[in-house]
């Protein structure tokens, strides 16, 4: 019934044109050539050229090779029986387990009606104080991760993973080193926590149109199993590799670049995958963890920053510690005036004081001479910083907070702290 | 009459038609997909025998060959009575009715009435048998939550038209017929209360434009006494992601002196359009003590949303406001993010294969932020009563760079310039904007003279922070210590206010006015000290008092305390000369 075209056109990177009849826009079609066989997407009709990116890559695809329509957009299996299992972009196995072909459910469906969203209340608890008290993760948030080649983000990522109460984890690496792929996966099981996770998993040697296809499916899994009640964390990593899979693609078929080579619809497209962020009412939820390296450190880069202008606040990973300035969560205000009626007051008052304490470390490196003021402050921030900011701290939010007023008395009189009078009366450790 | 194409390319969500009769260009069609769906597009170019059109939904499973049906109706919006409390997509679609006959998600080729049909509106004629009346004259009127809503002659008509007859008092539907005019060539037309009207055109049914001179109080201190917005004004917040945009945004539209608020998500995050529609019906509006959501009207095209909508959202709720502004009303259209429309215009460039400007750009960018923006001001109608159309614009550049084209085109036409600076963000200073990089062109609520001398204590504040930054506080001298401090003051107290504080969060024009008297008193005071750690204590201190001082209900007893306290321990400071 399938119709098979034998004429290709033209092989260009991961793109190959063919001429054919009655394709529709986004059809999935399988490429047989010498190299196997390999599913392809239709990505650009023009005419009867018909433009398909195939996810093998187009090496070894001969003029002669055969391609085959299926009539329907790309899919991808859900159940129960996915849980635990790792699969590629393309849905293939990794983990020599079976073949999973129920249900099928189409990737990248049609966003949620805005007015179907309810406002988030419910706090992600993840014992790390620089998130629980500075910056507190929200059920059905959607947070990058910016970070740098080298940094400890898929141990931080691991860790939010198995410290979350959630109900089930999906994971989506994109252009992962191999090494990484097999600690998160051993980091997982070893806990106990695979048997709720379910991975897609893209390495860096792996071709490059799967790379792209890895957050549609791992965000259409996580979405089924939040219609059906489950609170769902996705976790991806790295983003930018994903955009530069984007990038490659877009170049290859001779698209407008707009800025750094990637393209005009970087925004759309990142957005399109991060707005799957959200809790239905009534039902599950969907939290998002990306992991987005900058290269070059460079906040301005393209993808940073277009990621950050989807994404609600973004966590900082630098030097293993996660940056108290500009990592930021839009949602915090949503649980944290909820918890203990100090929180936010402690959260801005400790952030303020170490901005202070960041400007005196540069007057000191310039040799002037400290103020009465000054020491304080070097002496808060050296506290703040191996108490606080510590990645290896691991306590619960109110322990967190009773310890930075502990902190905040032990070097400064509560005048100088800014904080209104009223809590000063309340929760001022009293000497003695 | 309606003509057909067939699809002969697919590119994104740009498709390519054949057509054999004419088209017009900007006129709606619809692809049909082999399921029977129809997916609403727009002609946007036009070359020899075929047209391209973008499509307002994700272009998935079509095909060479696929129908086209052209309607040879540009791309419209319906006005009239009910649209205020609605949530809308950018085609106007109201949201919260497709979620019940959708569910959860959007369904693609989906299109519902944007008004309710069946509603009854009690109608009150205000023309009469015989009237002599012209487009956007009022014929009747009928009450919609708080406001009176007066149904007009049709824009649409050119010339002068007679009342041939008219309802009498009643409750009718709006697709009732409610007056019949003739126009000068004997035509009988027929008016109802609602109509249609193409979004990409102003409606320009007013005696004149006048210059906008009344200040739009915003309740933000740093808005209205040192960049002061004007009723039927334009303004641009530009800010790199995180420093407070929305933020403000939110509160804008809460607090301004406005009658109605349009609030245009354009491809922002959902969930922050979440939070207005889920708490506005809950909180009152101080004026007029009814819900919020009375006066506020929302089209929300989030980011995940089919980008061609994106582009006509902006266009739809300016068009919503101006039909507001008709009825005498002022209207604040706030559009967030300008950005986003602007690289909806982008993409569709780029696929069309324009020849780029900066940035991948098009070259037309300029001229489109430029016309929109110039849909907003202050008119006289044809009865004499003013109203006037606001626009409040988000600019999100990349990197957060100014120098971008966006943010440097709207800069070109907008009368104030609310930039959002990272580094005031970083410490947590809200509203995060710049006080030395913004500007505005319109007058604000406090004396000229006074407001630039705080903006020059700021500026030497400041120079003086630099200088420090070089020489040390041991190489300044305590007058230009004292400077420094007095700076950080008026920026603690002033120009930063607690968005989560019920009181703080807005201040009114009167008390902006005596807090700006205070403050400035102080800041005239001379004062000395011994010490430079003495001198900084004072003014933590004070600044202290002077937050709670801002926390607290205007003129309580609690407000006169504190007052007394700030200015016995300034007194205590000042030199005697």
């Amino acid at each position: 019934m399938y119709k098979v075209y034998h004429r290709i056109e033209r092989i260009a990177g991961s793109v190959i044109t063919v001429k054919a009849e009655g394709v529709a826009y986004q059809e999935l079609a399988q490429v047989t050539s010498g190299q196997g066989i390999s599913l392809a997407r239709v990505n650009r009709i023009d005419g009867d050229m018909v433009d398909l990116q195939v996810f093998a890559g187009s090496r070894g695809i001969s003029t002669e090779s055969q391609v085959r329509f299926f009539g329907k957009p790309m899919d991808t299996p859900f159940g129960d029986s996915l849980l635990g299992r790792v699969f590629t972009g393309a849905g293939v196995p990794r983990d020599n387990g079976p073949v999973i072909e129920e249900n099928s459910v189409p990737i990248g469906g049609p966003s949620v009606n805005p007015s179907k969203r309810i406002v988030p209340t419910r706090m992600v608890r993840t014992g790390i104080p620089m998130i629980d008290v500075f910056n507190t993760l929200v059920v059905s948030q959607k947070l990058p991760i910016f970070s740098v080649a080298g940094e400890p983000y898929n141990q931080l990522l691991a860790r939010i993973a198995l410290q979350a109460e959630v109900d089930v984890i999906v994971l989506g690496g994109m252009g992962l080193k191999f090494d990484d792929y097999l600690y998160l996966k051993d980091f997982l099981e070893k806990n106990g926590a695979l048997s709720r996770s379910v991975m897609f998993v893209h390495t860096a040697s792996d071709p490059i149109v799967e790379c792209m296809l890895v957050p549609d499916v791992a965000l259409a899994v996580a979405e089924q199993f939040a219609t059906k009640g489950k609170n769902v964390l996705v976790l991806l990593t790295d983003m930018t590799n994903f955009a530069d899979a984007m990038k490659e693609i877009a170049i290859t078929m001779e698209q407008i670049p707009s800025n750094r080579g990637y393209p005009g619809d970087l925004y759309s497209q990142l957005a399109a995958r991060y707005e799957k962020a959200v809790d239905f009412e009534g039902s599950g939820s969907i939290t998002i963890l990306a992991v987005t390296t900058m290269p070059g450190d460079d906040v301005t880069h393209p993808v940073p920053d277009n990621t950050g202008y989807i994404t609600e606040g973004q966590f900082y990973l630098r030097k293993g510690r996660i940056e108290p300035f500009g990592s930021l969560s839009r949602l915090k205000q949503q649980v944290n005036g909820k918890t203990r009626s100090d929180h936010r007051t402690i959260a801005n008052t400790m952030i303020q004081l170490y901005a202070s304490f960041r400007e005196t470390l540069e007057k000191q490196s310039m040799g002037f001479r400290m103020s009465g003021w000054d020491q304080k402050v070097l002496k808060y921030g050296e506290r703040f910083e191996k108490e606080m900011m510590d990645l290896s701290v691991n306590i619960p939010l109110e322990r967190a907070l009773d310890l930075g007023w502990t902190i905040l008395a032990d070097c400064f009189n509560p005048e100088e702290t800014g904080i209104p009078s009223k809590l000063i009366n309340e929760y001022w450790p009293k000497k003695g | 009459m309606a003509t057909n194409g067939k699809i002969i390319g697919v590119n994104g969500n740009l498709i390519r038609v054949a057509f054999t009769d004419a088209v017009v260009q900007n006129e709606v069609a619809y692809a049909k997909l082999a399921s029977g769906v129809k997916l609403k597009s727009e002609v946007i170019r036009i070359r020899g025998d075929y047209a391209e059109l973008q499509v307002f939904e994700d272009t998935t499973g079509l095909k060479t060959g696929d129908d086209v049906e052209f309607t040879g109706e540009l791309l419209s919006v319906e006005l009239g009575p009910g649209l205020l409390t609605q949530i809308f997509d950018g085609l106007q679609n109201p949201l919260p009715r497709l979620a019940t006959e959708c569910g959860f998600f959007l369904q693609r080729g989906k299109y519902l009435h944007a008004l309710p049909r069946r509603k009854k509106w009690t109608f009150t004629p205000v023309a009469k048998v015989g009237d002599k009346l012209t487009a956007g004259e009022t014929l009747g009127t009928v009450p919609e939550g708080i406001f009176k809503h007066r149904i007009m002659v049709p824009f649409k008509i050119q010339g002068t038209v007679t009342v041939e007859s008219i309802l009498a008092e009643g409750d009718y539907v709006i697709e009732d017929v409610i007056a019949t005019l003739k126009d000068g060539e004997g035509k009988i037309i027929d008016a109802k209360m609602s109509q249609f009207w193409p979004i990409k055109i102003p409606i320009k049914q007013y005696a004149e434009r006048l210059r906008p001179d009344e200040p739009m109080v915003t309740q933000q201190r740093i808005i209205d006494t040192f960049f002061p917005v004007a009723r039927g004004g334009t303004y641009c917040i530009p800010g790199p992601f995180g420093a407070g945009k929305t933020v403000l945004q939110q509160l804008t539209s809460r607090y301004a002196d406005v009658d109605i608020v349009i609030f245009a998500a354009c491809g922002e995050r959902a969930g922050e359009v979440v939070e207005t529609l889920r708490e506005f019906p809950d909180l009152l509006d101080p004026r007029t003590g009814k819900s919020l959501m009375e006066r506020t009207l929302i089209i929300c095209n989030t980011s995940s949303m089919p980008v061609a909508a994106r582009e006509a959202s902006v266009y739809t709720g300016v068009t919503l406001a101006e039909y507001y502004r008709q009825m005498g009303l002022n209207v604040l259209l706030l559009a967030d993010s300008t950005s986003r429309w602007a690289q909806a215009l982008r993409e569709m460039s780029g696929r069309l294969e324009e020849i780029p400007g900066e940035e991948a750009f098009p070259a037309y960018l300029e001229s489109v932020i430029a016309s929109f923006y110039e849909r907003g001001g202050v008119v006289r109608l044809k009865d004499g009563t003013k109203g006037s159309v606001t626009i409040g614009g988000t600019v999100s550049p990349a990197g957060g760079n100014f120098e971008e084209p966006v943010t440097q085109a709207t800069l070109k036409v907008v009368g104030a310039f609310h930039g959002l600076s990272r580094e005031r963000s970083d410490q947590r200073r809200f509203p995060a904007i710049h006080p030395l990089d913004s500007w505005s062109k319109y007058e604000g609520i406090i004396d000229v003279a006074k407001v630039s001398a705080a903006r020059h204590i700021l500026a030497e504040g400041g120079d003086v922070n630099q200088m420090m930054k070089v020489v040390g506080e041991e190489g300044t001298s305590m007058e230009d210590f004292v400077l420094y401090l007095k700076s950080e003051y008026l920026d603690a107290v002033y120009l930063q206010q607690d968005a989560y504080n019920d009181i703080d969060s807005a201040c009114s024009a009167e008390r902006q006015k005596y807090l700006f008297g205070k403050v400035f008193q102080i800041l005239k005071t001379p004062m000395t000290f011994k010490e430079k750690d003495v001198a900084r204590s004072f003014f933590l201190k004070l600044t202290q008092i002077t937050k709670d001082w801002n926390r607290v209900e205007f003129q309580s007893q609690e407000f006169k305390n504190l007052e007394v306290q700030i200015f016995k321990s300034v007194a205590e400071a000042e030199i005697h000369v």
